[in-house]
Protein backbone atom coordinates (compact mmCIF):
# COMPACT_ATOMS: atom_id res chain seq x y z
CA UNK A 1 0.00 0.00 0.00
CA UNK A 2 1.30 3.71 -0.75
CA UNK A 3 2.83 5.20 1.98
CA UNK A 4 0.02 7.90 2.19
CA UNK A 5 -2.71 5.55 2.95
CA UNK A 6 -0.68 4.28 5.92
CA UNK A 7 -1.53 8.25 7.54
CA UNK A 8 -5.36 8.16 7.04
CA UNK A 9 -7.94 6.64 9.16
CA UNK A 10 -10.16 3.92 7.57
CA UNK A 11 -13.67 4.08 8.08
CA UNK A 12 -14.42 0.64 6.22
CA UNK A 13 -11.31 -2.01 5.86
CA UNK A 14 -12.57 -5.00 3.76
CA UNK A 15 -10.35 -8.20 4.52
CA UNK A 16 -10.55 -11.72 1.89
CA UNK A 17 -13.82 -10.96 0.60
CA UNK A 18 -15.35 -13.36 -1.02
CA UNK A 19 -18.69 -13.16 -2.65
CA UNK A 20 -21.26 -15.69 -4.26
CA UNK A 21 -24.87 -15.07 -6.23
CA UNK A 22 -25.45 -18.81 -5.02
CA UNK A 23 -22.41 -21.21 -6.51
CA UNK A 24 -20.84 -18.27 -8.70
CA UNK A 25 -18.59 -16.56 -7.24
CA UNK A 26 -18.72 -12.87 -7.62
CA UNK A 27 -15.83 -12.07 -5.51
CA UNK A 28 -12.57 -13.57 -4.96
CA UNK A 29 -10.63 -12.46 -1.61
CA UNK A 30 -10.92 -8.96 -2.36
CA UNK A 31 -8.72 -6.61 0.19
CA UNK A 32 -8.77 -2.85 0.65
CA UNK A 33 -9.46 0.22 2.49
CA UNK A 34 -12.09 3.00 2.24
CA UNK A 35 -10.15 5.85 3.89
CA UNK A 36 -12.54 8.43 5.94
CA UNK A 37 -13.94 11.52 4.43
CA UNK A 38 -12.30 10.47 1.10
CA UNK A 39 -13.51 9.37 -2.20
CA UNK A 40 -12.53 6.27 -3.28
CA UNK A 41 -13.81 4.95 -6.55
CA UNK A 42 -13.99 1.98 -8.30
CA UNK A 43 -13.67 1.03 -11.95
CA UNK A 44 -13.73 -1.79 -14.45
CA UNK A 45 -15.57 -3.32 -17.06
CA UNK A 46 -18.85 -4.77 -16.97
CA UNK A 47 -19.41 -7.60 -15.13
CA UNK A 48 -16.51 -7.07 -12.95
CA UNK A 49 -18.38 -7.19 -9.71
CA UNK A 50 -17.76 -3.37 -9.11
CA UNK A 51 -20.90 -2.61 -7.86
CA UNK A 52 -21.15 -6.37 -5.96
CA UNK A 53 -18.42 -5.12 -3.86
CA UNK A 54 -20.24 -1.67 -3.32
CA UNK A 55 -23.52 -3.53 -2.43
CA UNK A 56 -22.00 -5.36 0.38
CA UNK A 57 -20.89 -2.36 2.19
CA UNK A 58 -24.14 -1.63 3.40
CA UNK A 59 -25.89 -5.70 3.51
CA UNK A 60 -27.96 -4.84 0.52
CA UNK A 61 -27.57 -8.39 -0.74
CA UNK A 62 -28.77 -9.53 1.88
CA UNK A 63 -32.64 -8.59 0.76
CA UNK A 64 -31.59 -11.26 -1.19
CA UNK A 65 -31.67 -15.31 -0.82
CA UNK A 66 -28.98 -17.03 -2.35
CA UNK A 67 -26.59 -14.04 -2.41
CA UNK A 68 -24.02 -14.30 0.68
CA UNK A 69 -20.51 -12.53 1.67
CA UNK A 70 -17.88 -14.69 3.43
CA UNK A 71 -14.73 -12.69 5.05
CA UNK A 72 -14.97 -9.53 6.96
CA UNK A 73 -15.67 -5.48 6.66
CA UNK A 74 -14.55 -3.98 9.37
CA UNK A 75 -16.93 -0.63 9.56
CA UNK A 76 -14.85 1.16 12.38
CA UNK A 77 -13.58 -1.72 14.11
CA UNK A 78 -17.30 -3.75 13.79
CA UNK A 79 -17.63 -6.76 11.43
CA UNK A 80 -20.42 -5.74 9.47
CA UNK A 81 -21.10 -9.36 7.81
CA UNK A 82 -21.76 -10.76 11.65
CA UNK A 83 -25.31 -12.45 11.88
CA UNK A 84 -25.92 -10.53 14.81
CA UNK A 85 -25.37 -7.12 13.14
CA UNK A 86 -28.79 -5.32 12.78
CA UNK A 87 -28.72 -4.33 9.24
CA UNK A 88 -31.57 -1.54 9.60
CA UNK A 89 -29.48 0.53 12.49
CA UNK A 90 -26.33 0.01 9.77
CA UNK A 91 -28.14 0.92 6.67
CA UNK A 92 -28.83 3.98 8.14
CA UNK A 93 -24.98 5.02 8.68
CA UNK A 94 -23.51 3.43 5.51
CA UNK A 95 -26.20 5.44 2.86
CA UNK A 96 -26.76 4.27 -0.88
CA UNK A 97 -27.85 6.34 -4.24
CA UNK A 98 -28.90 4.50 -6.75
CA UNK A 99 -28.39 4.45 -10.42
CA UNK A 100 -31.78 5.66 -11.52
CA UNK A 101 -33.66 8.19 -9.59
CA UNK A 102 -36.15 7.20 -7.51
CA UNK A 103 -38.31 9.40 -6.00
CA UNK A 104 -40.77 8.03 -3.49
CA UNK A 105 -44.43 8.37 -4.29
CA UNK A 106 -44.95 11.45 -2.03
CA UNK A 107 -43.76 15.39 -1.85
CA UNK A 108 -40.38 16.66 -1.77
CA UNK A 109 -40.53 17.22 1.73
CA UNK A 110 -42.12 13.77 2.73
CA UNK A 111 -38.93 12.39 0.89
CA UNK A 112 -36.31 14.19 2.60
CA UNK A 113 -38.49 13.44 5.13
CA UNK A 114 -39.23 9.95 5.09
CA UNK A 115 -35.56 9.01 6.60
CA UNK A 116 -35.35 11.52 8.91
CA UNK A 117 -38.39 10.26 11.26
CA UNK A 118 -36.93 6.71 10.90
CA UNK A 119 -34.32 6.87 13.40
CA UNK A 120 -35.48 10.68 15.09
CA UNK A 121 -38.25 12.21 16.18
CA UNK A 122 -38.16 16.11 15.26
CA UNK A 123 -40.49 18.42 16.20
CA UNK A 124 -41.92 20.38 12.94
CA UNK A 125 -39.46 23.44 12.75
CA UNK A 126 -36.57 20.98 12.96
CA UNK A 127 -37.72 18.94 10.70
CA UNK A 128 -38.34 22.35 8.65
CA UNK A 129 -34.49 22.95 9.05
CA UNK A 130 -33.11 19.60 8.31
CA UNK A 131 -34.89 19.38 5.07
CA UNK A 132 -33.63 22.48 3.86
CA UNK A 133 -30.47 21.85 4.98
CA UNK A 134 -30.58 18.71 3.24
CA UNK A 135 -31.81 20.20 0.01
CA UNK A 136 -28.85 22.73 0.22
CA UNK A 137 -26.45 20.58 0.11
CA UNK A 138 -28.04 18.43 -3.03
CA UNK A 139 -27.40 21.90 -4.59
CA UNK A 140 -31.38 21.47 -5.06
CA UNK A 141 -32.53 24.05 -2.35
CA UNK A 142 -32.86 26.87 -4.60
CA UNK A 143 -34.53 24.84 -7.04
CA UNK A 144 -37.40 23.93 -4.73
CA UNK A 145 -37.99 25.68 -2.01
CA UNK A 146 -41.07 26.95 -3.32
CA UNK A 147 -42.94 23.43 -4.05
CA UNK A 148 -41.62 21.46 -1.14
CA UNK A 149 -45.56 19.83 -1.28
CA UNK A 150 -45.52 18.83 -4.97
CA UNK A 151 -44.54 15.01 -5.46
CA UNK A 152 -40.83 14.37 -6.00
CA UNK A 153 -41.87 12.52 -9.26
CA UNK A 154 -42.51 15.88 -11.08
CA UNK A 155 -38.75 16.99 -10.87
CA UNK A 156 -36.69 16.32 -14.35
CA UNK A 157 -34.72 13.71 -14.13
CA UNK A 158 -31.08 14.79 -12.20
CA UNK A 159 -33.62 17.00 -10.43
CA UNK A 160 -35.00 13.92 -8.74
CA UNK A 161 -31.45 12.09 -8.37
CA UNK A 162 -30.17 15.65 -6.67
CA UNK A 163 -33.42 14.78 -4.38
CA UNK A 164 -32.11 11.11 -3.90
CA UNK A 165 -28.59 12.69 -2.97
CA UNK A 166 -30.20 15.10 -0.78
CA UNK A 167 -32.66 12.19 0.94
CA UNK A 168 -29.63 9.88 2.11
CA UNK A 169 -27.85 13.40 3.00
CA UNK A 170 -30.61 13.59 5.44
CA UNK A 171 -30.03 11.33 7.62
CA UNK A 172 -26.26 12.42 8.26
CA UNK A 173 -25.23 8.88 7.82
CA UNK A 174 -20.76 8.44 7.89
CA UNK A 175 -20.48 6.74 4.39
CA UNK A 176 -22.47 7.27 1.39
CA UNK A 177 -22.30 4.49 -1.41
CA UNK A 178 -22.91 5.93 -5.16
CA UNK A 179 -23.65 3.03 -7.81
CA UNK A 180 -23.24 4.95 -10.65
CA UNK A 181 -25.09 7.73 -9.67
CA UNK A 182 -24.86 9.91 -13.29
CA UNK A 183 -25.11 7.20 -15.92
CA UNK A 184 -28.85 8.01 -16.49
CA UNK A 185 -28.13 11.70 -16.56
CA UNK A 186 -27.27 14.30 -19.23
CA UNK A 187 -23.67 16.27 -19.08
CA UNK A 188 -24.70 19.25 -17.21
CA UNK A 189 -26.45 17.11 -14.03
CA UNK A 190 -23.90 15.22 -14.11
CA UNK A 191 -21.17 18.01 -13.66
CA UNK A 192 -23.45 18.99 -10.97
CA UNK A 193 -23.43 15.76 -9.17
CA UNK A 194 -19.59 15.98 -9.43
CA UNK A 195 -19.35 19.01 -8.10
CA UNK A 196 -21.58 17.75 -4.92
CA UNK A 197 -19.46 14.96 -4.55
CA UNK A 198 -16.44 17.39 -3.85
CA UNK A 199 -18.42 19.25 -1.78
CA UNK A 200 -19.62 16.44 0.07
CA UNK A 201 -16.47 14.28 0.90
CA UNK A 202 -15.40 17.57 2.94
CA UNK A 203 -18.22 16.08 5.73
CA UNK A 204 -18.70 12.60 4.17
CA UNK A 205 -17.04 8.98 3.46
CA UNK A 206 -17.42 8.44 -0.10
CA UNK A 207 -17.12 5.36 -2.53
CA UNK A 208 -18.40 5.33 -5.90
CA UNK A 209 -18.54 2.65 -8.80
CA UNK A 210 -18.27 4.60 -12.20
CA UNK A 211 -17.68 3.61 -16.04
CA UNK A 212 -16.31 6.46 -16.73
CA UNK A 213 -13.00 6.83 -16.31
CA UNK A 214 -12.75 10.36 -16.88
CA UNK A 215 -15.47 10.81 -13.70
CA UNK A 216 -13.09 8.56 -11.68
CA UNK A 217 -10.05 10.57 -12.53
CA UNK A 218 -11.68 13.85 -11.73
CA UNK A 219 -13.66 13.11 -9.06
CA UNK A 220 -11.92 10.66 -6.20
CA UNK A 221 -8.84 10.28 -4.67
CA UNK A 222 -7.96 6.63 -4.03
CA UNK A 223 -9.03 4.03 -7.09
CA UNK A 224 -9.96 -0.02 -7.36
CA UNK A 225 -9.95 -1.12 -10.70
CA UNK A 226 -11.73 -4.48 -10.23
CA UNK A 227 -11.53 -7.50 -13.09
CA UNK A 228 -13.42 -10.61 -13.06
CA UNK A 229 -14.58 -10.33 -9.40
CA UNK A 230 -10.89 -9.36 -7.91
CA UNK A 231 -9.16 -6.36 -7.12
CA UNK A 232 -5.83 -6.22 -9.30
CA UNK A 233 -4.84 -2.69 -8.16
CA UNK A 234 -6.11 -0.25 -5.75
CA UNK A 235 -3.96 3.04 -4.94
CA UNK A 236 -3.88 6.96 -5.16
CA UNK A 237 -6.12 7.67 -8.28
CA UNK A 238 -3.13 9.83 -9.82
CA UNK A 239 -0.82 7.13 -9.45
CA UNK A 240 -3.43 4.47 -11.06
CA UNK A 241 -4.13 6.80 -13.69
CA UNK A 242 -0.27 8.48 -14.54
CA UNK A 243 1.91 5.25 -13.16
CA UNK A 244 -0.47 2.10 -13.08
CA UNK A 245 1.47 -1.01 -11.53
CA UNK A 246 0.06 -3.99 -12.96
CA UNK A 247 0.08 -4.38 -17.07
CA UNK A 248 -3.93 -5.35 -16.68
CA UNK A 249 -4.59 -1.73 -15.11
CA UNK A 250 -2.72 0.17 -18.03
CA UNK A 251 -4.49 -1.75 -20.55
CA UNK A 252 -7.88 -0.75 -19.61
CA UNK A 253 -6.76 3.17 -18.42
CA UNK A 254 -5.61 3.18 -21.65
CA UNK A 255 -8.54 1.80 -23.37
CA UNK A 256 -6.40 -1.41 -24.87
CA UNK A 257 -9.27 -3.02 -23.82
CA UNK A 258 -12.87 -2.60 -22.13
CA UNK B 1 -38.16 -8.51 -62.35
CA UNK B 2 -37.43 -7.33 -58.78
CA UNK B 3 -39.56 -4.82 -58.93
CA UNK B 4 -42.61 -7.38 -60.22
CA UNK B 5 -42.09 -9.25 -57.18
CA UNK B 6 -42.20 -6.91 -54.72
CA UNK B 7 -45.32 -5.37 -56.12
CA UNK B 8 -47.03 -8.75 -55.39
CA UNK B 9 -45.72 -9.59 -51.98
CA UNK B 10 -46.97 -5.88 -51.27
CA UNK B 11 -50.64 -6.57 -52.28
CA UNK B 12 -50.72 -9.57 -50.57
CA UNK B 13 -49.91 -8.14 -47.42
CA UNK B 14 -51.89 -5.33 -48.09
CA UNK B 15 -55.08 -7.73 -48.64
CA UNK B 16 -54.43 -9.82 -45.38
CA UNK B 17 -53.80 -6.74 -43.48
CA UNK B 18 -56.96 -5.72 -44.86
CA UNK B 19 -58.93 -9.07 -44.21
CA UNK B 20 -57.21 -9.13 -40.39
CA UNK B 21 -58.56 -5.58 -39.52
CA UNK B 22 -61.99 -6.40 -40.81
CA UNK B 23 -62.92 -9.87 -38.83
CA UNK B 24 -61.39 -7.65 -35.39
CA UNK B 25 -63.73 -4.84 -36.38
CA UNK B 26 -66.61 -7.42 -36.75
CA UNK B 27 -65.96 -9.00 -33.70
CA UNK B 28 -65.15 -6.04 -31.98
CA UNK B 29 -69.08 -4.88 -33.51
CA UNK B 30 -70.69 -8.07 -32.24
CA UNK B 31 -69.65 -7.30 -28.46
CA UNK B 32 -70.31 -4.06 -28.39
CA UNK B 33 -73.97 -5.04 -30.19
CA UNK B 34 -74.69 -7.38 -27.24
CA UNK B 35 -73.51 -5.24 -24.62
CA UNK B 36 -75.82 -2.19 -26.12
CA UNK B 37 -78.38 -4.22 -26.56
CA UNK B 38 -78.41 -5.66 -23.23
CA UNK B 39 -78.03 -1.94 -22.01
CA UNK B 40 -81.16 -1.12 -24.34
CA UNK B 41 -83.84 -3.72 -23.05
CA UNK B 42 -82.40 -2.96 -19.73
CA UNK B 43 -83.62 0.56 -19.47
CA UNK B 44 -86.24 0.23 -21.63
CA UNK B 45 -88.16 -2.47 -19.54
CA UNK B 46 -86.89 -1.13 -16.23
CA UNK B 47 -87.12 3.03 -16.54
CA UNK B 48 -90.75 2.23 -15.87
CA UNK B 49 -90.20 1.17 -12.51
CA UNK B 50 -87.51 4.04 -11.99
CA UNK B 51 -89.27 6.45 -9.69
CA UNK B 52 -89.37 7.64 -5.65
CA UNK B 53 -91.69 4.57 -4.74
CA UNK B 54 -87.99 2.64 -5.58
CA UNK B 55 -86.30 4.48 -2.41
CA UNK B 56 -89.31 5.13 -0.16
CA UNK B 57 -91.65 1.70 -0.06
CA UNK B 58 -90.63 -1.67 0.45
CA UNK B 59 -91.09 -4.99 -1.53
CA UNK B 60 -95.11 -5.64 -2.21
CA UNK B 61 -96.74 -8.66 -0.62
CA UNK B 62 -97.82 -11.03 -3.48
CA UNK B 63 -101.02 -9.62 -4.74
CA UNK B 64 -100.62 -5.92 -3.44
CA UNK B 65 -99.94 -3.21 -6.10
CA UNK B 66 -97.16 -0.90 -6.29
CA UNK B 67 -94.43 -0.83 -3.75
CA UNK B 68 -90.59 -0.35 -4.42
CA UNK B 69 -87.54 -2.10 -3.40
CA UNK B 70 -86.33 -0.03 -0.46
CA UNK B 71 -85.69 -2.57 1.45
CA UNK B 72 -83.89 -4.34 -0.75
CA UNK B 73 -81.55 -1.69 -1.79
CA UNK B 74 -80.83 -0.85 1.90
CA UNK B 75 -79.93 -4.31 2.88
CA UNK B 76 -77.67 -5.04 -0.65
CA UNK B 77 -76.11 -2.18 1.16
CA UNK B 78 -75.32 -3.22 4.12
CA UNK B 79 -74.31 -6.46 3.05
CA UNK B 80 -71.94 -5.40 0.26
CA UNK B 81 -70.63 -2.39 2.97
CA UNK B 82 -69.87 -5.14 5.62
CA UNK B 83 -68.27 -7.69 2.79
CA UNK B 84 -66.00 -4.53 1.58
CA UNK B 85 -65.41 -3.62 5.33
CA UNK B 86 -63.56 -7.33 6.17
CA UNK B 87 -62.12 -8.15 2.83
CA UNK B 88 -60.49 -4.96 2.10
CA UNK B 89 -57.77 -5.64 5.14
CA UNK B 90 -57.51 -9.47 4.76
CA UNK B 91 -56.93 -8.85 1.03
CA UNK B 92 -54.60 -6.27 0.89
CA UNK B 93 -52.83 -7.88 3.90
CA UNK B 94 -52.58 -11.26 2.12
CA UNK B 95 -51.51 -9.12 -0.80
CA UNK B 96 -48.62 -7.70 0.69
CA UNK B 97 -47.29 -10.90 2.51
CA UNK B 98 -47.49 -12.64 -0.86
CA UNK B 99 -45.04 -9.63 -2.26
CA UNK B 100 -43.36 -8.51 0.56
CA UNK B 101 -42.60 -11.57 2.66
CA UNK B 102 -43.25 -14.72 1.37
CA UNK B 103 -42.36 -14.22 -2.10
CA UNK B 104 -41.18 -17.32 -3.36
CA UNK B 105 -41.24 -19.33 -0.11
CA UNK B 106 -44.31 -23.04 0.36
CA UNK B 107 -46.80 -21.35 2.22
CA UNK B 108 -47.19 -18.44 -0.39
CA UNK B 109 -47.17 -20.58 -3.40
CA UNK B 110 -49.63 -22.68 -1.59
CA UNK B 111 -52.19 -19.66 -1.02
CA UNK B 112 -51.27 -18.61 -4.60
CA UNK B 113 -52.71 -22.04 -5.69
CA UNK B 114 -55.82 -21.93 -3.04
CA UNK B 115 -56.63 -18.16 -4.14
CA UNK B 116 -56.55 -19.15 -7.88
CA UNK B 117 -58.81 -22.41 -6.51
CA UNK B 118 -61.29 -19.95 -5.04
CA UNK B 119 -61.30 -17.40 -7.71
CA UNK B 120 -62.46 -20.08 -10.00
CA UNK B 121 -64.82 -21.20 -7.83
CA UNK B 122 -68.50 -21.70 -8.10
CA UNK B 123 -70.43 -18.79 -5.78
CA UNK B 124 -73.32 -21.65 -5.47
CA UNK B 125 -71.08 -23.88 -3.72
CA UNK B 126 -69.51 -20.70 -1.66
CA UNK B 127 -73.39 -20.16 -0.56
CA UNK B 128 -73.29 -23.61 0.22
CA UNK B 129 -70.54 -23.54 2.12
CA UNK B 130 -71.33 -20.56 4.42
CA UNK B 131 -74.83 -22.40 4.59
CA UNK B 132 -73.93 -24.97 6.62
CA UNK B 133 -70.97 -23.40 9.00
CA UNK B 134 -73.18 -20.05 9.65
CA UNK B 135 -76.70 -20.77 8.69
CA UNK B 136 -77.27 -24.40 10.12
CA UNK B 137 -74.86 -24.35 12.74
CA UNK B 138 -77.14 -20.89 14.27
CA UNK B 139 -80.78 -21.86 13.06
CA UNK B 140 -81.34 -19.20 10.94
CA UNK B 141 -80.56 -17.33 7.87
CA UNK B 142 -79.01 -13.80 8.46
CA UNK B 143 -77.59 -10.82 6.92
CA UNK B 144 -74.08 -11.91 8.57
CA UNK B 145 -73.75 -15.29 6.61
CA UNK B 146 -74.62 -13.40 3.68
CA UNK B 147 -71.84 -10.73 3.92
CA UNK B 148 -69.75 -13.62 5.07
CA UNK B 149 -70.42 -15.69 2.07
CA UNK B 150 -69.96 -12.39 -0.30
CA UNK B 151 -66.63 -12.33 1.47
CA UNK B 152 -65.24 -15.29 0.71
CA UNK B 153 -66.06 -13.76 -3.16
CA UNK B 154 -64.47 -10.55 -2.74
CA UNK B 155 -61.36 -11.68 -0.90
CA UNK B 156 -59.61 -13.71 -3.74
CA UNK B 157 -60.22 -11.09 -5.50
CA UNK B 158 -58.86 -8.33 -3.62
CA UNK B 159 -55.46 -10.52 -2.73
CA UNK B 160 -55.03 -11.30 -6.10
CA UNK B 161 -55.39 -8.08 -7.54
CA UNK B 162 -52.88 -6.37 -4.95
CA UNK B 163 -50.30 -8.80 -5.63
CA UNK B 164 -50.24 -8.20 -9.20
CA UNK B 165 -49.94 -4.20 -8.54
CA UNK B 166 -47.12 -4.39 -6.09
CA UNK B 167 -45.17 -6.67 -8.53
CA UNK B 168 -45.19 -3.74 -10.61
CA UNK B 169 -43.36 -1.82 -8.39
CA UNK B 170 -39.88 -1.80 -9.53
CA UNK B 171 -37.40 -3.36 -6.93
CA UNK B 172 -35.48 -0.15 -7.32
CA UNK B 173 -37.82 1.70 -5.14
CA UNK B 174 -37.87 -0.65 -2.21
CA UNK B 175 -34.23 -0.93 -2.59
CA UNK B 176 -33.93 2.91 -1.85
CA UNK B 177 -36.19 2.94 0.84
CA UNK B 178 -34.16 0.00 2.39
CA UNK B 179 -30.92 1.64 1.83
CA UNK B 180 -32.55 4.90 4.52
CA UNK B 181 -32.69 1.79 7.20
CA UNK B 182 -35.99 1.25 6.86
CA UNK B 183 -37.88 -1.64 8.32
CA UNK B 184 -39.51 -4.05 5.86
CA UNK B 185 -42.78 -2.89 7.28
CA UNK B 186 -42.56 0.40 6.39
CA UNK B 187 -41.08 -0.06 3.11
CA UNK B 188 -44.09 -2.33 2.49
CA UNK B 189 -46.99 0.23 3.74
CA UNK B 190 -45.23 4.10 3.64
CA UNK B 191 -43.64 3.07 0.39
CA UNK B 192 -44.27 0.18 -1.61
CA UNK B 193 -48.23 0.30 -1.08
CA UNK B 194 -48.37 3.93 -1.48
CA UNK B 195 -46.96 3.57 -5.33
CA UNK B 196 -49.65 1.02 -6.13
CA UNK B 197 -52.09 3.28 -4.31
CA UNK B 198 -54.63 3.32 -7.97
CA UNK B 199 -53.84 -0.02 -9.05
CA UNK B 200 -54.80 -1.63 -5.75
CA UNK B 201 -57.82 0.82 -5.31
CA UNK B 202 -59.32 0.02 -8.92
CA UNK B 203 -59.11 -4.10 -7.46
CA UNK B 204 -61.08 -2.62 -4.58
CA UNK B 205 -63.67 -1.45 -6.85
CA UNK B 206 -63.82 -4.42 -9.05
CA UNK B 207 -64.42 -6.71 -6.48
CA UNK B 208 -67.20 -4.16 -5.25
CA UNK B 209 -68.68 -4.27 -8.25
CA UNK B 210 -68.72 -8.02 -8.89
CA UNK B 211 -70.15 -9.04 -5.16
CA UNK B 212 -72.76 -6.07 -5.82
CA UNK B 213 -74.73 -8.47 -8.12
CA UNK B 214 -73.98 -12.00 -6.77
CA UNK B 215 -77.04 -13.92 -6.05
CA UNK B 216 -76.40 -17.67 -5.70
CA UNK B 217 -74.35 -17.08 -2.49
CA UNK B 218 -77.38 -14.72 -0.61
CA UNK B 219 -80.24 -17.30 -1.36
CA UNK B 220 -79.09 -19.87 1.17
CA UNK B 221 -77.71 -17.01 3.63
CA UNK B 222 -79.39 -14.04 3.95
CA UNK B 223 -82.25 -15.51 2.16
CA UNK B 224 -84.71 -12.61 1.64
CA UNK B 225 -87.39 -10.47 3.46
CA UNK B 226 -90.51 -9.09 2.96
CA UNK B 227 -89.77 -6.33 5.49
CA UNK B 228 -87.72 -3.40 6.23
CA UNK B 229 -84.90 -4.45 8.26
CA UNK B 230 -81.47 -3.33 9.04
CA UNK B 231 -81.28 -6.35 11.78
CA UNK B 232 -78.20 -8.46 10.25
CA UNK B 233 -78.63 -11.14 12.09
CA UNK B 234 -81.67 -12.14 10.96
CA UNK B 235 -82.96 -12.62 7.17
CA UNK B 236 -82.10 -9.82 5.37
CA UNK B 237 -83.66 -8.50 1.98
CA UNK B 238 -81.48 -7.97 -1.27
CA UNK B 239 -81.42 -6.85 -4.89
CA UNK B 240 -80.29 -10.18 -6.07
CA UNK B 241 -82.54 -12.42 -4.98
CA UNK B 242 -85.21 -9.79 -4.92
CA UNK B 243 -85.10 -9.95 -8.79
CA UNK B 244 -84.24 -13.61 -8.65
CA UNK B 245 -87.89 -14.07 -6.97
CA UNK B 246 -89.77 -11.34 -8.75
CA UNK B 247 -88.57 -11.95 -12.12
CA UNK B 248 -90.14 -15.30 -12.23
CA UNK B 249 -94.03 -14.41 -10.69
CA UNK B 250 -96.72 -13.57 -12.35
CA UNK B 251 -97.74 -10.53 -10.70
CA UNK B 252 -97.43 -7.35 -12.75
CA UNK B 253 -95.63 -4.89 -10.24
CA UNK B 254 -93.08 -7.39 -9.48
CA UNK B 255 -91.81 -8.01 -13.10
CA UNK B 256 -91.98 -4.36 -13.44
CA UNK B 257 -89.88 -3.83 -9.93
CA UNK B 258 -87.25 -6.90 -10.98
CA UNK B 259 -86.68 -4.91 -13.75
CA UNK B 260 -86.31 -2.19 -11.82
CA UNK B 261 -83.41 -3.61 -9.42
CA UNK B 262 -81.81 -5.61 -12.28
CA UNK B 263 -81.29 -1.52 -13.83
CA UNK B 264 -80.04 -0.35 -10.74
CA UNK B 265 -77.48 -2.97 -9.89
CA UNK B 266 -76.75 -2.86 -13.92
CA UNK B 267 -76.14 1.00 -13.11
CA UNK B 268 -74.13 0.96 -9.95
CA UNK B 269 -71.61 -1.52 -11.59
CA UNK B 270 -71.21 0.50 -14.18
CA UNK B 271 -70.46 3.66 -12.12
CA UNK B 272 -67.70 1.65 -10.23
CA UNK B 273 -66.09 0.15 -13.62
CA UNK B 274 -65.72 3.83 -14.72
CA UNK B 275 -64.59 5.35 -11.47
CA UNK B 276 -61.66 2.50 -11.42
CA UNK B 277 -60.96 3.45 -15.22
CA UNK B 278 -60.36 6.94 -13.97
CA UNK B 279 -58.34 6.28 -11.20
CA UNK B 280 -56.30 3.92 -13.45
CA UNK B 281 -55.70 6.56 -15.61
CA UNK B 282 -54.46 8.74 -13.15
CA UNK B 283 -51.42 6.65 -12.12
CA UNK B 284 -50.06 5.91 -15.76
CA UNK B 285 -50.39 9.68 -16.58
CA UNK B 286 -48.18 10.35 -12.78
Amino acid sequence: MPETLKELKNAIEVRNLDFYYGKFRGLKEVTMNIAERKVTAFIGPSGCGKSTLLRTLNRMYSLYPGQRAEGEINFYGTNILDTKQDLNLLRARIGMVFQKPTPFPMTIYENIAFGVRLYESMNKSDMDERVEWALSKAALWNEVKDKLGQSGLSLSGGQQQRLCIARSVAVKPSVLLLDEPTSALDPISTGKVEELINELKNDYTIAIVTHNMQQAARCSDFTAYMYLGELIEFGATEQIFFKPKRTETEDYITGRFG
Amino acid sequence: MLNNFNQQLYARRRRANSQGLFLSMCAMALGLTVLLWILFVLFSNGIAALDWNLLTKDTPAPGTEGGGLRNAIVGSLMMVGLSVLVSTPIGILAGIYLTEYGDQSKTAELTRFVTDIMLSAPSIVLGLFVYAIAVATFGRFSGYAGSLALSLIAIPVVMRTTENMLRLVPGSLREAAFALGAPRWKVSTLVTLRAAKSGVITGLLLALARISGETAPLLFTALNNQFYSTDMSKPMANLPVVIFQFAMSPYENWIRLAWGGALIITLAVLVLNILARVFFREKVSA
